[in-house]
């Protein structure tokens, strides 16, 4: 019972192989497993978002997906938004605008921010905050979290022309 | 966390019998944001987890005019929230299920787990209560049905026995004229528990000045969610005033039974109770009459 479970996934474009415990979350097994600690343990119980990867397009909780759930699926992670061209935008704008003091919930930030221009391109402050209302930030206030968000999308859409 | 099994299951046969077969320590697994959080602080134990996400029944969407609409339990509120049909056909019901989470919660809990979690706070259940929706139920019987207002018996307990499992939920045709609204009160903006949340609908006669039949349903206020079946009686055959929608609203406050608790006191709830009931049903007119 509760043996090891061999699981296959394609995490930030690679083909990936691990064995972990049906108990564990996907949060541990990459950070602990795969050596992918960009994703933080904030809450553990899915408020705060630290956590936050896109699982096949979706916007999710690592500590609230297990491990073996990813059989199959594509994921990205913090480590998976820069390209070896340099940093994302959204990257850039974080350190331009100051929009981090201790940095722990910035990745969970920047994957959720990731999402949401992946779908919405253009998004309005309301559409912003609305999206990262379950990422939390105990340092900011949100305000250049927000005004760095708005800033990348418009430099994404200036290179999309 | 405590040990555990996992098994991504590909029938609902195959689910009713590792149901039956761990009798009682075996466990739905479909968005987990509820489940995997439990079973961390040990507030539910469990030996196995079966994984329902892959099964079509349990993540598709189906709507007919005439049969209504379906919705796999282990469907994600995004999807159901993103759903053109449900967007224009079912307004009252995104209401609600708009309201649970975060996007990131969005992204993976359901409307089954919504159900089988049976909080007396939950957001969807007054909306699916007040849309005379039922729950489709396997087990080793074969099928059976159950009116949401009767799936939840008690906080954190459900109607289902062991060996069932909650397939889908059923939603009627909402029929001509007919309007629903879902609303909450949070003493934050977004992100919280309901401190009394209320639904409502209506079906109004062809001229929509008088209410044919109606329906009212309070979270928030019971050990369960509520039915507040008089005050439908009460609306029913009546015209559309400011004064009968009052009337109705004091009769659903009456109904409730809050308790107080770090959320909100008693008499506070009460005090909801009537005020989010006639807003309810008076958005629940408009659309109605839209």
């Amino acid at each position: 019972m509760n043996k090891k479970v061999q699981v296959q996934a394609t995490i930030n474009g690679e083909e990936v192989e691990f064995l972990c415990e049906p108990r564990q979350s996907l949060l541990e097994v990459l950070r602990e497993t795969l050596g992918l600690t960009g994703a933080k343990e904030g809450c553990n119980n899915g408020n705060c978002g630290a956590c936050n990867i896109i699982l096949d397009g979706a916007l999710v909780n690592s500590c609230l997906v297990l491990a073996v759930e990813i059989e199959g699926r594509t994921l990205t992670t913090i480590e998976g938004i820069a390209t070896p061209q340099g940093l994302h935008p959204l990257q850039e704008k974080f350190i331009s605008h100051a929009a981090l003091q201790c940095g722990f919930c910035t990745p969970g930030f920047i994957v959720a921010s990731k999402a949401l221009l992946d779908q919405n391109p253009d998004p309005s402050e309301a559409d912003v905050r609305q999206w990262l209302a379950g990422n939390l930030c105990r340092c900011t206030g949100y305000d250049r979290i927000v005004r760095a968000v708005l800033d990348a999308a418009q430099v994404l859409q200036e290179k999309a022309v | 966390m405590q040990l555990f099994d996992y098994v991504s299951a590909g029938t609902i046969k195959e689910v009713v019998s590792l149901l039956s077969l761990n009798n009682g320590a075996a466990r739905i697994l479909s968005g987990g944001t509820d489940l995997l959080v439990q079973l961390r602080e040990n507030r539910r134990r469990a030996e196995l987890l079966i994984d329902v996400k892959n099964l079509p029944e349990l993540t598709s969407i189906s709507y007919d005019e005439q049969d209504g609409l379906t919705i796999g339990a282990a469907a994600s509120c995004y999807q159901i929230c993103s759903d053109r049909l449900v967007q224009e056909i079912y307004p009252g019901l995104v209401d609600a299920i708009q309201l649970i989470g975060g996007i990131q919660i969005q992204y993976r809990a359901g409307l089954g787990g919504n159900l089988c979690n049976a909080s007396p706070a939950a957001d969807s259940i007054p909306a699916l209560i007040v849309h005379r929706a039922t729950c489709v139920i396997a087990g080793p019987d074969g099928t059976r049905s159950l009116p949401v207002e009767q799936f939840c018996i008690a906080p954190g307990r459900n109607a289902l026995q062991t060996g069932e499992f909650l397939v889908a939920v059923h939603v009627p045709t909402p029929g001509q004229n007919f309007g629903a609204h879902y609303l909450r009160f949070i003493p934050r903006n977004e992100m919280d528990i309901a401190v009394v949340g209320a639904g409502a609908s209506v079906t109004l006669d062809d001229s929509k000045q008088k209410i044919l039949s109606t329906r009212i349903a309070l979270g928030a206020v019971a050990p369960t969610p509520l039915l507040v079946a008089e005050a439908g009686t009460f609306l029913e055959g009546k015209a559309v005033t400011k004064e009968n929608i009052q009337e109705a609203a004091r009769i659903a406050q009456a109904a409730a039974r809050p308790i107080s608790d770090l959320r909100g006191t008693s008499e506070h709830r009460k005090h909801l109770c009537a005020v989010l009931t006639q807003r309810a049903l008076e958005k629940a007119v408009e659309r109605a009459r839209a």
